[in-house]
């Protein structure tokens, strides 16, 4: 175990110098002239020349390049040309609101999901196994952005039973940063009224998606649990004379769930690049959004920044799940040279 | 002698035309029995023949603008309405139908190919070589694969030919992850054993014996792919980093209709329906494809 964490934890290093080349060659190929959108179009060519030397823009690339990695190693990620704020502030700023609804995402998509793949391997063919596995299809089918206006304009605009996009109703004051977390912050501060609230304006976007990931998982979670049923030890379990509750829960869904480890840490991935989409229609503050205006208005530095962080928790959410994994089941790691 | 060598020929064609013949109709029974694909192909096939006959099938100039008809509810004479600037959303969903399937291709056109010989190198001259690519291909599936697109997509400026680009970019990694299992499960073979020491060079192992072998699983994982990168680059049409106006690509007809989402609901939502029909259609087909392509299904 302690062999292959080792080796995990190398290629990861190996992966993250060539995350911060990726991004690097990323910020070469950018067309536009970046010290332009800085100084503003009537900008005398002096005032350039000097921001250029500023931002080191006048040396040769590989200088640029050490340079990069050095203040990226310093933590320091630049400045938004948008916010006029370091990407790193702006980051943490950003970042909670995502985790927040990609968790609360995922927290949906495993509790519908799962359940739902095992009724479906269990009642095959059955009209929950169908239902179950139209979901899914149209839960993989389903363009978010689409999925997201479609919600808004009935739940929102028609119906009235949502509030409108964004974190939390504007009368009510954020309460005190602890997490970044809304949910959590309202109730170390046990203000019951924004907790609510928050919660109703998670509710649309975490359903887009939660569709989503619970599309994955419900598909996966029923193809394992049939090949587990179908095992010699699952029919002596029933001869013995088990009960069927027993068998499906103790002999069949334990093992059933090692493959579903690997797919959900893969979804919260997914949750993660659907969030560029999902929090740009319902007006989410989260890094998601933050990304897409910074992709939009060529804002380099928070393009990046955010390309990179979510490279990275993305990287340690995989890390994560091969180490799941090789812990529940031991031939992984024996099996690695 | 040479009668029965010749004997023995035909006849082993003859037997190698039944397995194929067979085979084929092993194909089509299982697709037959399977109902979902035969619905998913059908969509795709629709798809083609829309694509093709678009300019039969749409009513109207689908750049046309008739300002004066400007956001007309879907009716006889506009079938799905009509958008801000007054052009015909059928015709342009209809129209829409080409940009989707040629962003679809072209992506498939390049990164299966990039992704095959970069797996196959990997696999088969192993060491050093398969330790540069394969961590190369770490690198870029440490990105989620939409971000990746879309932050290729941004510095590399809007449009289709640079959304296609991006696309390919993200997507040719697991092709090469694939063909590297494929060839390292072959490379070792006698078969390949025996070609060599007959004298055939490594490329002409790698391109006629080896390449064959990755294609069902390859061919398996583009037809589960096809959705995803049609639902990217809708994606990136979207958010205004794929096709640009006015150009009829589905994503964009979506956000171009956002500002008038709720008293003209028809400009979003009917270009959206479309991308959620195809997409649907190729996951049905691909599903499908594993299941006709996979030798246990076959058994039974």
């Amino acid at each position: 175990m302690a062999q292959y964490l080792i080796r995990r934890i190398f290629t990861l290093i190996i992966t993250l110098i060539g995350i911060m080349v990726v991004t690097f060659f990323i910020s070469l190929v950018v067309p536009l002239d970046p010290l332009a959108a800085i100084a503003g179009p009537q900008a005398p060519q002096e005032t350039v020349e000097r921001l250029r030397t500023l931002y080191g823009f006048d040396q040769p690339v590989y200088v640029q390049f050490f340079r990069y990695l050095q203040r990226l190693l310093q933590g320091d990620l630049g400045t938004s040309f948008q916010t006029g704020r370091p990407v790193l502030d702006d980051i943490f700023h950003y970042f909670p609101a995502t985790i927040e609804l990609a968790t609360l995402a995922l927290i949906v998509s495993i509790m519908v999901g799962i359940p739902l793949g095992i009724l479906s391997a269990v009642y095959r063919n059955s009209p929950i196994d169908h239902f179950s596995r139209i979901l899914s299809l149209i839960g993989v089918s389903m363009p978010v952005f689409w999925l997201g206006l479609v919600l808004l304009l009935v739940f929102y605009f028609k119906l009235g039973w949502f509030p409108e996009p964004g974190r939390l109703d504007i009368m009510l004051i954020e309460p005190e940063r602890v997490t970044g977390l809304l949910l959590i912050d309202s109730l170390i501060a046990l203000d019951w009224e924004v907790f609510w609230d928050a919660l109703k304006h998670m509710a649309l976007p975490a359903a887009v998606l939660g569709l989503y990931g619970l599309a994955g998982i419900a598909r996966i979670v029923r193809s394992s649990m049939l090949d587990v049923l179908s095992q010699e030890y699952i029919k002596t379990a029933r001869i013995k004379g088990l009960n069927e509750f027993l068998v499906l829960t103790r002999h069949a869904l334990r093992n059933a769930l090692v493959p579903a480890v690997t797919v959900i840490g893969l979804t919260y991935g997914g949750l993660l690049e659907g969030s560029v989409l999902t929090e740009t229609i319902f007006s989410w503050p989260g890094l998601g959004r933050y990304l897409a205006t910074a992709f939009l208005t060529l804002d380099l530095n928070a393009v990046v920044g955010g390309t990179m962080l979510v490279a990275l928790t993305f990287s340690l959410a995989n890390l994560a799940v091969d180490l799941i994994y090789a812990f529940l089941n031991p031939k992984i790691t024996l099996a690695q040279p | 002698m040479n009668l029965t060598n010749a004997l023995n020929k035909t006849e082993a064609r003859r037997q190698r035309r039944e397995a194929r013949l067979r085979y084929l109709k092993d194909s089509y029974t299982l697709w037959r029995r399977n109902r979902l694909m035969v619905v998913g192909t059908g969509i795709i096939i629709f798809l083609l023949l829309v694509a093709a006959a678009a300019p039969l099938l749409a009513t109207h100039d689908p750049y046309e603008q008739i300002l004066p008809d400007r956001l007309l509810p879907p009716s006889a004479r506009y079938y799905f309405g009509t958008d801000s600037l007054g052009r015909d959303i059928y015709s342009r969903v209809v129209h829409g139908s080409r940009v989707t399937l040629s962003i679809a291709f072209i992506v498939a056109a390049i990164s299966t190919p990039v992704g095959l010989v970069i797996g196959v190198l990997a696999g088969y001259f192993g060491g050093a070589l398969d330790e540069i690519l394969m961590r190369l291909s770490d690198v870029f599936l440490a990105f989620p694969k939409l971000i990746l697109a879309i932050a290729f997509a941004a510095a590399l400026g809007p449009g289709v030919e640079n959304a296609i680009v991006a696309i390919s970019v993200a997507n040719w990694p697991s092709y090469a992850r694939l063909a590297r299992a494929e060839t390292l499960s072959v490379r070792n073979n006698d078969y390949i054993q025996v070609i060599r020491s007959m004298g055939a060079s490594n490329l002409r192992i790698m391109v006629g014996h080896i390449t064959p072998m990755c294609m069902s699983s390859i061919i398996v994982r583009l037809s589960l792919d096809m959705g995803t990168i049609i639902l990217t680059a809708a994606g990136l049409g979207f958010l205004g980093l794929g096709a640009q106006p006015p150009v009829p690509e589905w994503g964009l007809m979506v956000s171009d209709g956002r500002q008038f989402l709720v008293d003209q609901w028809w400009v979003s939502t009917l270009p959206g329906f479309a991308i959620l029909i195809v997409v649907m259609g190729f996951n049905l087909m691909g599903d499908g494809f594993r299941d006709i392509l996979d030798p246990h299904q076959r058994q039974s």
